[in-house]
């Protein structure tokens, strides 16, 4: 297969790698060339042990609470599980932005918990920090973890069963066929799931901020804001970028040289056992308590705020622009995701029937974005369209491209492209990865041209990553905040631009019914996915 | 296989339709075609929902303004990306230090307006007129009255003050982060020098300040009694105790037997590349005279402009001696602060 020849299809992802890659690229030359000297932050040994630390804990976290629920959704029957099953996505509704503020408005020493505690046990009581390294793990990984959750259960009900049903008949009970077998074939899916949480704890800043973490990230940030100099930080964003280099390598190297494809068709790779009793409810109990923890509590006090805020001022609550500002929110999200995940099932599929080395990595150069902050790649973005214009200009077209980027939302979705295109990358691409070349190979010599091909064997076989690629970009981009801010054209108001503003002068009273919204507003393609998982869960039972 | 493409295929259908649908009226919201663009296209880093003033403006003068809100170095940034193409006439931040830096980046030009010079005082603008001041904001002492009597503060530096023993354990304050506490200490650094500013800091660790991400939440820990003082801007406390009139808080003037009280401003310029100046320069004169109330009015800040008397609550916080406010020394010592907040450990 490799190399053959289907050039077009090895020139799209090209195509698409360099679209991709062009405003990071432009940033980091921006910097190269336009500074002369090199601007490293104070503590910047400490920032990259920081860093670290935080990427290892988060990391720890949610492949614990990620891999083990799904573990438990798929291996087990338990009170509440068919709705526990895909309410377990809900934490990746919640803006860490917003999750952050209110963990800590909750926990800290003026905070509703403690001021109990106090009353009940009296002053003097020694509570750890929540506003620390430990605690802004906790809050991550609580919010991450649905990543992992989502990638590691498509992957066990896309197991086959033959592996597991020969693993028992070997003698293997269920313990040892999970650690032997099971695990090891979910082992491309679980290393795509830690990536994008690695690389989503790379870009965070607000969180972080919170928590008051110095990450590389927070430097990059410090020395921009600091300076109100952009170039003087792109050395340091670079730095970002060299993390993010080392987090797909060690994807891969998760991955093994090994290629996990299975035939004997899908699912029904688990008989699900049916916990009784005790044992039942500590399944429910234990999923409840990552629920609430990720999602409930933090949605009740939001709740609460709107609650009060309604009372004080019936008049005032809503806003009339409101409708519009979700109008705007939804449509971004929806071109977004579809044209992300549009381009990630023609690039695996391009890879699939004729991908090189080349080929390959140039795919895996356009997952680089998400690892670069919303604020980076805003301003890369930028940087190129004020290139294309100076080049469409110079080439004797009057005005270049007429402002095109801020003068539309077209530099919003180009940014929204090269930042998201990593999810649904990472999510169809460990769907293809479970497909056998074979597979591929019998229906191309039946003579199937490369589109036949693509609609009726690989888009069925890989349609539960779909569905997970569109979740997981719908709500990235509901969420997205910065690049919104800096690249909307006058009059364009998203929901996050909104509870931002609120926000950002503490109007949190004021901001939480737009936070609710937004929350409620990613509830729907959990939604959509819910369906997916039920049509799988139908045909595993 | 046949009976999975039976579930599967709807949802595949509707998830199609959906996204179709979304686009297609997404054009209309994706600003293609749009509507047509205001008379002054403003750049804000105050981020309000609705500026009262811009309101205020429209009606008096039948001129129309856009603006969009963002974070100031972000907003600085695009102005330079977007250069002679950019829509913006107005730069509006609430930092003197961003003011300066956009001036001395070549982003703003200067206004000769005798009415500007006649309604600002000459320290809340810049001397080559390239950017003007607006609004005054304060960053003081906020005390819990049960746990501390005013009369310990040293009126003389009550910022170094707060490095005595008697403070140990009872100081709350905000992250290095915060755009509002590089200011305050770089505004030491140009009064203490680094060493001085340095010292006090330190002494603000050695008294294990505790350190918040929110300047709310610092007024909720003074009124719960989980911290005695705190630093924080008027207007928060103004904002809060509107909604909580009996909160335990109150604010204590720093520094007024000696140089005064931080204050930063808001203000605003013209943009290089503004395709409609004089337009511009009226909305900016506007607001440094009859738009005054209105600019201030709905975030609690001072006036600028002396005539102008500020708004009720602030009117009750008294008179107050203003810290020398010198946007060069604030713009250009902005990353030493950075540097010396991490050199001594202050998160």
């Amino acid at each position: 297969m490799a190399g053959s020849g289907r050039p077009g299809w090895s020139l799209l992802v090209l195509v698409v790698a360099v679209v991709v890659a062009s405003p990071v690229v432009a940033v980091v030359l921006d910097g190269l060339l336009g500074s002369d000297e090199i601007a490293m932050p104070r503590g910047l040994r400490s920032m990259v042990v920081t860093t670290l630390l935080l990427m290892l804990g988060v990391g720890v976290g949610t492949l614990v609470i990620g891999g083990g629920l799904a573990w438990l959704v798929t291996a087990y029957r338990f009170p509440l599980r068919n709705l526990l099953v895909w309410l377990l996505v809900l934490p990746l509704a919640m803006p860490a932005y917003i999750l952050g503020f209110v963990f800590l408005s909750t926990f800290d020493a003026s905070g509703p918990v403690q001021t109990f505690l106090r009353s009940v046990l009296g002053e003097g009581l020694w509570v750890p920090d929540v506003r620390s390294l430990p605690g802004a793990i906790v809050v991550m990984s609580l919010s991450l973890f649905p990543y992992v959750y989502l990638l590691a259960r498509a992957a066990l009900v896309e197991q086959s069963p033959t592996t597991y049903d020969a693993a028992r008949t070997l003698g293997a009970n269920r313990t040892r066929a999970f650690w032997r077998v099971v695990l090891p074939l979910a082992r491309p899916s679980l290393a795509a799931g830690l990536a994008l949480v690695m690389m989503e704890t790379l870009t965070d800043f607000a969180t972080v901020q919170y928590f008051g973490v110095k990450t590389v990230s927070v430097g990059v940030y410090l020395v921009w804001k600091g300076s109100f100099d952009f170039q003087s930080a792109t050395q340091l964003a670079g730095l970002v970028l060299l993390f993010a280099v080392a987090v797909l390598a060690g994807e891969r190297l998760m991955r093994g040289r090994a290629r996990y494809t299975q035939r004997g068709g899908r699912g029904q790779g688990l008989q699900a056992r049916h916990l009784t009793g005790w044992r039942g409810w500590g399944a429910t109990t234990l999923c409840l308590l990552a629920l609430a923890a990720g999602f409930f509590v933090p949605v009740a006090r939001l709740l609460t705020w709107a609650v009060g805020e309604a009372l004080a001022d019936p008049a005032a609550f809503v806003d009339p622009r409101f409708g519009e500002y979700l109008a705007n929110s939804l449509a971004v999200a929806a071109v977004a995701a579809t044209g992300c995940v549009l381009l990630s099932l023609l690039m695996s599929h391009a890879v699939r029937i004729g991908g090189g080395r080349v080929v390959r990595s140039a795919a895996q150069l356009t997952t680089f974005g998400y690892a670069v902050p919303g604020a980076v790649v805003g301003i890369g973005v930028l940087l190129v369209f004020a290139w294309a214009d100076r080049a469409l200009e110079a080439a004797g077209v009057p005005g270049g491209t007429g402002l095109l980027v801020t003068g539309s939302v077209l530099g919003i979705l180009y940014a929204y492209l090269v930042r998201f295109l990593a999810p649904a990358y990472q999510a169809v691409d460990a769907s293809f990865a479970k497909i056998a070349p074979t597979m591929t190979l019998s229906a191309m010599s039946l003579g199937a041209n490369p589109l036949r091909v693509l609609r009726r064997v690989h888009l069925p076989l890989v349609r539960p990553g779909v569905a997970v690629a569109l979740v997981l970009v719908t709500i990235d981009a509901i969420k997205e905040l910065p690049i919104v801010l800096l690249l909307r054209p006058f009059g364009f108001t998203t929901l996050s631009v909104w509870v931002y503003q609120l926000a950002g002068e503490n109007f949190w009273q004021e901001a939480a019914l737009p936070a609710l919204v937004i929350v409620a507003a990613a509830v729907v393609p959990v939604f959509f996915l819910f369906r997916q998982v039920r049509a799988t869960d139908r045909r595993a039972v | 296989m046949s009976r999975t493409r039976r579930v599967g295929r709807p949802a595949v259908l509707t998830a199609t339709l959906v996204s179709l649908s979304a686009l297609v009226s997404g054009c209309g919201v994706l600003g293609i075609g749009g509507e047509e663009p205001g008379d002054i296209q403003v750049y804000s880093a105050r981020h309000y929902d609705l500026e009262d003033a811009f309101v205020a403006f429209e009606e008096e003068t039948g001129l129309t303004v856009d603006f969009i809100y963002g974070d100031d170095a972000e907003l600085l940034e695009r102005l330079k990306a977007e250069g002679a193409e950019t829509p913006a006439d107005l730069f509006v931040t609430v930092d003197a230090g961003a003011l300066w830096n956009a001036a001395d980046q070549g982003e703003l030009v200067p206004v000769r307006s005798p009415v500007l010079e006649q309604a600002l005082p000459e320290e809340y603008r810049d001397s080559q007129d390239r950017w003007f001041g607006l609004a005054l904001r304060a960053r003081t002492v906020a005390y819990n009255p049960e746990n501390v009597d005013p009369a310990d503060f040293d009126t003389k530096d009550t910022y170094a003050g707060l490095t005595d023993p008697q403070w140990k354990g009872r100081l709350c304050m905000r992250d290095s982060t915060e755009a509002y506490t590089q200011s305050l200490v770089a505004s030491l650094i140009d009064l203490h020098g680094r060493d001085g500013a340095k010292e006090i800091v330190q002494g603000w660790l050695d008294n294990d300040v505790e350190i918040m991400s929110n300047d709310i939440l610092l007024l909720e820990a003074l009124d719960a009694g989980t911290c005695d003082v705190a630093i924080v801007n008027h207007y928060y406390f103004a904002r809060e105790l509107e909604e909580k009139p009996d909160m335990n808080v109150e604010l204590f003037w720093a520094s007024q037997e000696g140089d005064g009280t931080h204050v930063n401003i808001s203000g605003a310029g013209l943009v290089k590349a503004s395709d409609a100046p004089a337009k511009a320069r009226r909305l900016l004169e506007w607001l440094a005279a009859d738009g005054q109330e209105a600019f201030v009015g709905g975030n609690h800040e001072y006036p600028v402009n002396p005539v102008v008397a500020p708004d009720e609550v602030v009117a009750g916080f008294g008179e107050f001696k203003p810290m020398p406010l010198d946007a060069e020394a604030m713009g250009s010592l902005n990353a030493e602060a950075t540097d010396l907040l991490a050199e001594v450990g202050y998160e």
